[in-house]
């Protein structure tokens, strides 16, 4: 293989004038985190929202969630995130488009936002499972003792539903953190940006590529970990919670 | 086509002269004879050097040019057939995938540079541009110090970014700079405000203004990043065999009249797929070059004499 | 608002999106797919195979692909796979592997860590009674596998593993960032040549929506059937 390996390059000073190619790439990490977080924080809530509403008695309610989760499930999340980031300010008036199109921060929180939407339907099918796992006699409960139904939903089915669906929401969290990577085509510089960027700056593929890929498995493990300590901490008793 | 028949055959007797007839092919020769193919990257829009027509298909000057130095393979592996495949290829994908043997010959917009020599080759050098910015007229930008703390649109993985990287940090300037895929992205960012410039090859610039809706709304800076830098062909480094033909090539149609009317057809006539017309005479910097071909990076070994 | 629209520009490019991109897009997918299973299934076959060497192994190329973005993959390997081939075939220089061949290499080794989950608990489901009942007519291992378990498998599976499909098609759209001319690349190519993005980025939108709509409804049909059956 005629490649010129350099594993030094990675502390050698970058173009950018604030340090080496190293700290280019740690500088992705962060915003690969920042950006993720916040897309989970947007999945989370509205994700709880649908999935709650995929699950209530009311037809119109389950009809609204089918029809968001349908929307954000079916389409790539690179065209959605297109959508965001190239369409939505054309089709709005022109002030507002003006001001959207010129945050100077405008590919992070449409990244932030885009890919939030596009987990929350998947939290929402994630939460609706959960909840639906319950026995029936828990809602007939709580309705026995008076409770109105949105009582029963936040202190009896979604304490449950939440414990048990930690797992797959675990791996949910770690899809939002590899989905961020999709945001280079809007312009956000994160982990697989700044990798791209120290590949073309300094010619060495593969040892910024490797950089990156050992960047992705630390925060895989941290959050892994992490998690496994969270479920054991909020293991419903007699229910086996997955590993 | 007449005249790029002729160009060929020019080209052939070029070749044929400088033939090593008796010696062992190696690197990018023995692989095209043997696969009898000779792959080409080209770019989405890099206007009118290397980008699309109506029908998808990769045309500009530097394509033309590419079809030459084909030629010039052919008749020096005396082959009857030599199929040509074009591979699409970015700013930042073009030079991976020239090393990892995807494309042979990368025909575009790409800037010879000392660094870029360190991991390939160029040949004859044909075109020289600086780089500066567009930007919308109304916005009165005239002076890189005036974007600053702006958000400016740049081609990933061009000089063009890694200059206005590099002037961002020297001068403090504190510029949110975008990266984009392709040229055309980049320009589109300033056309739909996302970003008040674009930074580009002052020859691209001028190309994307005249093609866009309203041309006179922009303005290209007079302030420059960078001397006008040399254009060229590129190749893998280290096979001088092939280096060899492809110069002959290049050298024979740049100081044949073939060379100047070639220039002509993109620059000084009509182009698809809009038919625009660029307008640019060739300058005295490159007219000096075609008449005494040269690879050198060096911006100033470029003066007219 | 559509006012100064042109979706003329679609019917323009109606060709090139369609016979050129939307072929890449779906012949992709479904040989990735397919890739994907037939490798997916092996490296399930191993992580069950109760040597503890091969499981790991298996199980460590599982993980790191799932600890992947996407994106990073497709880069790592359209710069990768000619050395790849290199090292396979021992010639002394990088093999040329064409863009779409670079691509589908990708998404088959991608896809089968996903596909290779979903075939371990195919596998898994079979009740021990079936294999143990094979092995006592005389079958081999492989017999086993093949006639009794990977059938049950993957019929079981089969309304997730098309439903991963699903995801597949949608994930092919990510070439995008090698400019390689897929459904959404050759799009943006019409969408920045004639600076009409707003047109042609609602249109590969609603085509890939479309899609996708069908091919679930059709899963759920597909899952409502198997289900009745069994």
């Amino acid at each position: 293989m005629n490649y010129n390996w350099n594993w030094r390059i990675f502390f050698e000073p970058a173009p950018n004038g604030t340090g080496t190619y190293l700290d280019m790439l740690l500088s992705g990490l962060v915003l690969t985190i920042e950006t993720a977080l916040v897309a989970w924080i947007i999945a989370l809530v509205t994700g709880s929202i649908i999935g709650v509403f995929r699950s209530l008695p009311s037809k119109t309610a389950n009809r609204i969630a089918f029809a968001y989760v349908e929307f954000f499930r079916n389409m790539p999340l690179l065209v959605q995130l297109f959508l965001w980031f190239f369409v939505l300010p054309e089709l709005l008036p022109r002030s507002a488009g003006l001001w959207m199109k010129q945050m100077s921060n405008a590919p992070f929180y449409t990244a932030a936002i885009g890919i939030g939407l596009f987990m929350s339907a998947r939290v929402a099918v994630q939460l609706a499972a959960g909840i639906g796992s319950l026995p029936r006699g828990q809602m007939q409960a709580a309705t026995a003792l008076g409770l109105t139904t949105s009582q029963s939903y936040r202190y009896v089915l979604l304490p449950m539903a939440f414990r048990i669906v930690l797992p797959p929401l675990t791996s949910e969290f770690l899809s939002t953190i590899k989905n961020t990577s999709v945001a280079i085509t809007i312009g956000l510089i994160e982990l697989t940006g700044q990798a791209r960027a120290m590949q073309e700056f300094s010619f060495q593929v593969f040892e910024a590529f490797t950089g990156a890929t050992l960047l992705y498995l630390l925060i895989n493990i941290v959050v892994v970990i992490g998690m496994r300590f969270l479920e054991r901490a909020v293991a419903v008793p007699g229910y086996i919670t997955g590993k | 086509m007449e005249s790029l028949r002729m160009m060929s055959l020019a080209v052939a007797a070029a070749v044929f002269a400088t033939q090593a007839s008796a010696q062992e092919l190696t690197g990018t020769l023995k692989k095209v004879k043997e696969s009898g193919t000779i792959t080409v990257g080209y770019r989405d829009s890099s206007i009118p050097f290397s980008y699309l027509d109506d029908n998808q298909k990769p045309i500009g000057f530097a394509i033309d040019i590419c079809r030459v130095i084909v030629d010039g393979v052919k008749s020096e592996l005396k082959l009857d057939k030599l199929q040509v495949e074009f591979t699409p290829v970015t700013s930042s994908t073009r030079i991976p995938l020239l090393a990892n043997g995807t494309i042979d010959l990368e025909c575009g917009s790409t800037t010879n540079n000392p660094e870029r020599l360190k991991q390939v080759a160029f040949t004859n050098t044909h075109f020289l541009t600086a780089t500066r910015f567009v930007s919308k007229k109304a916005n009165k930008l005239d002076m890189i110090d005036d974007l600053k703390g702006k958000s400016v649109a740049s081609s990933s993985g061009t000089t063009n970014i890694k200059q206005l990287t590099e002037a961002n940090a020297a001068r403090n300037l504190g510029i949110n700079i975008i990266p984009a895929k392709e040229h055309a992205e980049s320009f589109l960012m300033v056309e739909t405000d996302r970003a008040v410039a674009a930074v580009l090859d002052d020859i691209l610039l001028a190309s994307f203004v005249a093609g866009s809706k309203d041309p006179g709304a922009y303005v290209i800076s007079k302030d420059a990043f960078s001397k006008p830098e040399p254009y060229g062909i590129m190749m893998r480094k280290d096979d001088p065999a092939f280096k060899k033909v492809v110069d002959a090539a290049t050298s024979a149609l740049y100081r044949s009249a073939d060379g100047q009317k070639l220039y002509d057809k993109w620059f000084m006539q009509k182009i698809p797929p809009k038919g625009l017309n660029l307008n640019t005479p060739i300058g005295a910097e490159l007219k000096h070059e075609f008449a005494n071909p040269s690879d050198s990076p060096d911006p100033d070994s470029y003066k007219a004499m | 608002m559509f006012a100064n629209f042109d979706f003329d520009v679609i019917r323009r490019s109606f060709g090139y999106l369609f016979l050129d991109g939307m072929t890449f897009t779906l012949t992709l997918t479904a040989l990735g797919a397919l890739g994907g299973l037939i490798f997916g299934t092996m490296i399930a076959l191993m992580r069950l195979s109760g040597y503890k060497l091969l499981g790991r192994i298996a199980g460590l190329y599982v993980d790191l692909m799932r600890s992947l973005p996407l994106v990073l993959v497709i880069f790592w390997f359209y710069f990768l796979v000619p050395y790849i081939g290199q090292w396979l075939t021992g010639a002394s220089r990088p093999v040329r592997v064409g863009a779409f061949t670079s691509c589908l290499v990708t998404f088959i080794l991608f896809e089968a860590a996903y596909f290779s989950e979903i075939m371990r608990a195919g596998i898994q489901s079979i009740s021990k009674g079936q294999p143990a009942a094979a092995s006592a007519l005389g079958m081999t291992y492989s017999q086993s596998m093949r006639y009794i378990v990977l059938p049950q498998a993957f019929r079981n599976m089969l309304p997730v593993l098309l439903t991963q499909t699903i995801v597949l098609f949608q994930d092919t759209s990510l070439v995008y960032v090698l400019s390689i001319p897929d459904f959404l690349g050759a799009a943006s190519k019409v969408a920045q040549r004639d600076g009409r993005l707003v047109e042609m980025y609602l249109f590969a939108a609603i085509v890939y929506f479309a899609i996708s709509c069908f091919a679930s409804y059709g899963v759920r049909r597909l899952q409502a059937r198997i289900s009745i059956v069994r």
